[in-house]
């Protein structure tokens, strides 16, 4: 199946400046099997998203189909065909 | 040419100067990430830039440069990582040796990384990170961290590292093997006050020509060790207070240090508001307070690693402050100006020549 990843202008240097990233995936793939993908593809672009242990880092959210993934399954999320995951950096720092 | 660099809690600023007095800015490098460790390599064919940033959006890296801060590098795969239970929070130090191609980083949580690509990728040292004690090594109020490094200028199996909180702890054997070296220093936060570990070193300096000497700055109470830091004896007489952070050797007389006490852990501030750079010249024995140019109303502080000196002679000294602003001296410390101001939090300053 394919899902649609929209990357935020501060990571798009990360993704060949990139806005949209097409990703094919298996059926039952969940979001962190989007992000394995991902970081095969961009390995810079991913570890700005996880840290070493795969977690999620805390102040980068991600919207699968417009909710953020921390109020579905976390990393865990099913994604489905034509999902649109949206990274967002989440309101921090100052 | 010197080339100072202005690690902030939103980014680094790079300034070159010809005199020493007139300084010329770029910044900010890396905006919005704290810069706590920052070093200068002017050994290789093009001076090196190493700089940890750590965005909290998209966490903690090291980047390179080559060109003085025109253009910055990257691993694509993260040059400090470790490899089970743990994730990288910050680097705290950057630390080079005799070896322009090893570089040490120290890191929160308290954990020894070694680079041997001139700092471009680090790998774990693995026997400080299975020692016994770690579990029990704490949390200060910056996070538990290895914030100081201090590889032996001539003995590269020789390394002494130092935590908040933890404390010192050396290695003979290049890493290897390491032991707790605290003897004389006082945790007064803790039941025993004088425990093997735990603790809470800010900072240790050191003179390349004196490595058996080390002065240490620790949470309340100034130290000296003339035995490469096995014990340790207070030089805290002659200072206002034995609270702070910073202790920085002089380049070139072992015996001349530079201190910035503030009055307590419960009152982080130089006394009476009084910026102030203490000074001793016989390591420690007697103190002398430099304000030649700093100001009153200070109400503010020099972090660990935001105070630092040149090689040139006679020497420069350098620190910033948690309100922006940096000093520099190029007559040892007799005399200050400062040099810049309204930036972030200073959390550290480097210079070389180059």
């Amino acid at each position: 199946m394919r899902v649609l990843v929209l990357i935020p202008g501060p990571l798009r240097q990360t993704a060949d400046n990139q806005a949209k990233v097409e990703v094919d995936l298996p059926e039952q793939a969940t979001l962190g099997t989007l992000l394995d993908h991902l970081a095969a593809r961009y390995p810079l672009l991913d570890r700005r998203l996880r840290d070493e242990r795969d977690g999620l880092r805390r102040y980068v959210n991600f919207y699968v189909d417009g909710e953020e993934c921390r109020r579905l399954s976390g990393a865990d999320t099913r994604l489905t065909p034509d999902t649109e995951v949206q990274i967002l950096p989440s309101v921090a720092g100052g | 040419m010197h080339l100072l660099a202005i690690g902030t809690r939103k980014g680094l600023w790079l300034a070159t100067s010809g005199d020493r007095k007139s300084w010329s800015f770029s910044g900010p490098h890396h905006p919005m990430t704290e810069v706590y460790a920052v070093a200068i390599e002017n050994r290789r064919e093009r001076p090196r830039l190493l700089v940890g940033t750590t965005s909290s959006h998209f966490g903690p890296t090291v980047v390179t440069s080559d060109d003085l801060g025109e253009t910055w590098q990257e691993p694509d795969h993260a040059p400090i990582a470790f490899p089970e239970d743990a994730s990288l929070e910050r680097v705290w130090q950057l630390a080079l040796t005799p070896d322009p191609e090893i570089v040490y980083a120290g890191t929160e949580p308290s954990a020894l990384f070694r680079s041997e690509d001139g700092g471009r990728t680090y790998s774990l040292v693995e026997g400080l990170w299975k020692h016994p004690h770690r579990e029990r090594w704490e949390a200060g109020f910056g996070g538990q961290a290895i914030h100081t490094v201090l590889p032996d200028p001539v003995d590269p199996l020789r390394l002494t590292v130092a935590m908040s909180t933890g404390g010192v702890y050396r290695t003979f054997d290049g890493g290897a093997s390491w032991e707790a070296s605290n003897t004389g220093i006082k945790a007064y936060f803790l039941p025993d006050p004088y425990p093997e570990f735990g603790q809470c070193v800010h900072k240790v300096g050191r003179h390349p020509a004196a490595p058996e000497r080390l002065f240490l700055q620790n949470h309340h109470g100034v130290y000296r060790s003339d035995d490469a830091g096995a014990t340790w004896r207070s030089i805290a007489d002659g200072l206002p207070a034995d609270f702070g952070f910073p202790v920085v050797s002089h380049p070139h007389k072992p015996d001349v240090i530079y201190n910035f006490p503030l009055v307590a852990d419960g009152d982080r501030f130089p006394p009476r508001g009084e910026c102030a750079v203490y000074r001793s010249s016989d390591a420690g024995e007697s103190w002398e307070a430099l304000r030649n140019g700093l100001p009153d109303g200070f109400w503010t502080a020099v972090m660990r690693d935001a105070m630092c000196t040149d090689a040139a002679d006679p020497a420069g000294v350098y620190f910033g402050s948690r309100s922006g602003e940096v000093y520099a001296s190029t007559d040892e410390g007799d005399s200050w100006r400062r040099i810049a101001e309204h930036l972030p939090d200073v959390v550290c300053v480097r210079v070389a020549e180059v």
